[in-house]
C-alpha cells in the first residue's frame, strides 16, 4: 500500500507504461498524478486501444511514444491531443490491431518468445511493423503474421477493491489479469480496500488478479472518473465533453489541466 | 410516415443482415446505427445471438477484450460491422489516415481489431453515413484492412455491402467491385455516381431502397430504443427522443 503521488513517483520517466482503455478499468486517477510529477518520455502501450487518460498524458507533455490500435474518446469524438500530436510529429505512433496487442502480451504471459495470429496480411499496419514477421506456417503452410512477446515496464489499472492480502479484483475485465501477469510491475489504483482475502472466495476468485502479480496499491476513490467504472458508476459524458472542446488547442488544454489535474483536490462528488 | 435517415439506414442494414444465414453478430466500436440494425432484426424474430462489444450491464464477454478476437479466429462470428475514413474501390478500409504514415495530414483514430476482424468474420457489412469523394476514394492512402486477399492467406469472409447515406452497394470479392444494388429516397444512380471516387457496376435491378415501415419504426422507437439507451445515450435521444418527447 502506497500512495497515489508514491505510486506516480515510481514510474520512471522513458518507461513502456500498458493502459487499458475507457470500458476497460484505466486508472485516470494515476494518468493525472503521473502529470502532476511531470513525467517525460513515457512509451505508452494501449491494451489494444487508447483513451481519455493517453490523451491527457500526451497533452501533460509525459509522452514520448504511443502504441495502440485506436486512439479516441468514444462518443466524444476524436482524441484532441492525440491527434494534434500525430501532425505536429511531437510523438512517435506505433499502429497495431487490437488482437495483436492481445497476443503479444499474451507470448509474455506464456513464456514464449513469439505468438501467431492470423489476419493482418496485406495491412500496411504490417509494411510499418519492422518488428512483425511473416512466416510459412508449420502444420498448415499458410502464411502467417508472428508477432514478438511484448513485455511492459509497467501496467497500471484502476479496480473496484483489493483486499488485505493484496489480491485485486477485476471481475470480468480479464486484459487487466494478462496485462499483469505480461507486466514486470502492476501497479493498481482501487476504490477501496476490503477485509479477507479473494482467493479463498469462490465467487470472487475467477475476477480477481493473485497478488503474486501486483507490486503496488494505492487507493484513489473515483479513480476511473471521468470514465465508468464497472457497474460502480457510470461515464461522466459533460466532463470528456468540456475536455474534447477545450483540449482542442494546446492553450485550452492547459486551462482544463490547471483545473482539473494541477489544482489542489476537490472532494470527490 | 416520416422517419430519421438513421432510421432508413439501420432498417436497409437489417434487411442485409437477415439475408443471409447469421447466427451470431458481433457490434464494435462503428457506429450506433448498426446496433440499431441487429437489434431491429432480433426483435422482428430472427433467431440472432447479438454479442455487443460495448454493452456496459451484461456485456457478452467474461474473458476480457481478447474474448471477441479468439472467438473470431475460430470462426463463431458469423457477422461484423466495420467502418473507414476512407473505404476504396476495392474494399480496402482505411482507419489510419492520410498524408505520411501514420497519417500526418488527417489522423483518423487507428485501425481498431480492423486488420484482423475483416479477414476473419465470416462476412462484414461495411457503414459510413457519410458518402462523398472525400471518403469514397479511388485508393484508400493507407490500408488498415484490405478487402480482398492472395491466395496462400487465410481468409474467412469479406464484405457483403457498403452501406452509406445515398445508397446500398453490394461486393463481389472475386472480381475486387462494388455493384451498386439500390439508391436512398431521393438519390439516383447519377447523384450517387457524382459522390462517389471510386467506379462501380450497377445492378440490372436497381431501385429505391425501401422506406421503413410503420411496424419497423415502431419497433425502432420502442424496443430497440429501449436495448440501446445505455450505451447510445446521445445517439438514442438524438435519433429516437424528439420524437418521444413530441
Amino acid at each position: 500500500m502506497i500512495t497515489l503521488e508514491e505510486m506516480a513517483a515510481s514510474v520512471p520517466d522513458g518507461a513502456l507504461v500498458a493502459l487499458p482503455p475507457d470500458n476497460s478499468l484505466p486508472s485516470v486517477a494515476l494518468a493525472k498524478a503521473l502529470a502532476r510529477r511531470g513525467a517525460k518520455g513515457l512509451r505508452l502501450l494501449g491494451v489494444p486501444v487508447s483513451g481519455f487518460a493517453t490523451d491527457l498524458l500526451i497533452g501533460a507533455g509525459c509522452v514520448a511514444e504511443v502504441q495502440t490500435s485506436a486512439c479516441s474518446l468514444g462518443e466524444a469524438g476524436f482524441a484532441p491531443r492525440f491527434t494534434a500530436a500525430v501532425k505536429a510529429g511531437t510523438i512517435r505512433v506505433v499502429d497495431a490491431t487490437c488482437p495483436a496487442i492481445h497476443a503479444m502480451l499474451q507470448a509474455t504471459e506464456k513464456g514464449v518468445p513469439f505468438m501467431p495470429l492470423r489476419g493482418i496480411i496485406g495491412s500496411d499496419i504490417l509494411a510499418n511493423r519492422p518488428d512483425w514477421t511473416v512466416i510459412e506456417a508449420p502444420f498448415t503452410g499458410e502464411r502467417i503474421v508472428c508477432l514478438p512477446a511484448l513485455e511492459p515496464d509497467v501496467a497500471a489499472f484502476h479496480a473496484p477493491m483489493a483486499d488485505e492480502a493484496g489480491n485485486v479484483w477485476i471481475g470480468r475485465r480479464r486484459e487487466c489479469a494478462t496485462l499483469a501477469h505480461a507486466s514486470r510491475r502492476a501497479l493498481v489504483t482501487v476504490e477501496r480496500i476490503v477485509p479477507g482475502n479473494f482467493l479463498e472466495d469462490e465467487r470472487l476468485a475467477p475476477g480477481a488478479i493473485s497478488a503474486t502479480y501486483v507490486s503496488a496499491i494505492a487507493v484513489a476513490a473515483r479513480g476511473a472518473h471521468p470514465v465508468a467504472l464497472l457497474d460502480e458508476y457510470g461515464f461522466d459524458a459533460a466532463y470528456v465533453a468540456e475536455y474534447a472542446r477545450m483540449a482542442r488547442t494546446e492553450a485550452g488544454f492547459a486551462e482544463w489541466a490547471a483545473r482539473e489535474v494541477f489544482a489542489p483536490r476537490r472532494e470527490a462528488a | 410516415m416520416s422517419f430519421a435517415p438513421e432510421e432508413l439506414l439501420a432498417c436497409a442494414l437489417a434487411r442485409l443482415i437477415v439475408a443471409r444465414p447469421t447466427a451470431h453478430v458481433a457490434v464494435g466500436a462503428a457506429s450506433p446505427v448498426p446496433a440499431a440494425a441487429c437489434w431491429l432484426a432480433v426483435k422482428r424474430g430472427a433467431p440472432i445471438r447479438l454479442s455487443l462489444l460495448h454493452k456496459r450491464s451484461g456485456n457478452p464477454f467474461t474473458e476480457g477484450s481478447r474474448e471477441l478476437f479468439d472467438l473470431t479466429g475460430q470462426g463463431r462470428v458469423d457477422l461484423f460491422f466495420l467502418g473507414g475514413g476512407q473505404i476504396d474501390g476495392q474494399a480496402n478500409l482505411n482507419l489510419i489516415g492520410t498524408g505520411e504514415w501514420p497519417g500526418r495530414e488527417v489522423r483518423f483514430p487507428g485501425s481498431f481489431g480492423s486488420a484482423f476482424m475483416y479477414m476473419m468474420a465470416g462476412r462484414t457489412i461495411l457503414f459510413r453515413e457519410e458518402h462523398s469523394p472525400r471518403v469514397l476514394v479511388e485508393r484508400v492512402a493507407h490500408v488498415s484492412a484490405p478487402g480482398v486477399s492472395e491466395p496462400g492467406v487465410f481468409r474467412r469472409g469479406h464484405a457483403q455491402a457498403l452501406v452509406t447515406g445515398k445508397c446500398v452497394f453490394a461486393f463481389d470479392p472475386a472480381r475486387g467491385r462494388f455493384i451498386l444494388e439500390s439508391v436512398h429516397p431521393g438519390e439516383t444512380v447519377e447523384s450517387v455516381r457524382a459522390a462517389t471516387g471510386f467506379g462501380f457496376d450497377v445492378a440490372a435491378g436497381v431501385g429505391e431502397t425501401p422506406a421503413p415501415t410503420e411496424g419497423e419504426l415502431a419497433l425502432l422507437r420502442g424496443p430497440v430504443r429501449d436495448e440501446m439507451l445505455e450505451t447510445y445515450p446521445e445517439f438514442c435521444g438524438r435519433v429516437f427522443g424528439r420524437r418521444a418527447a413530441a
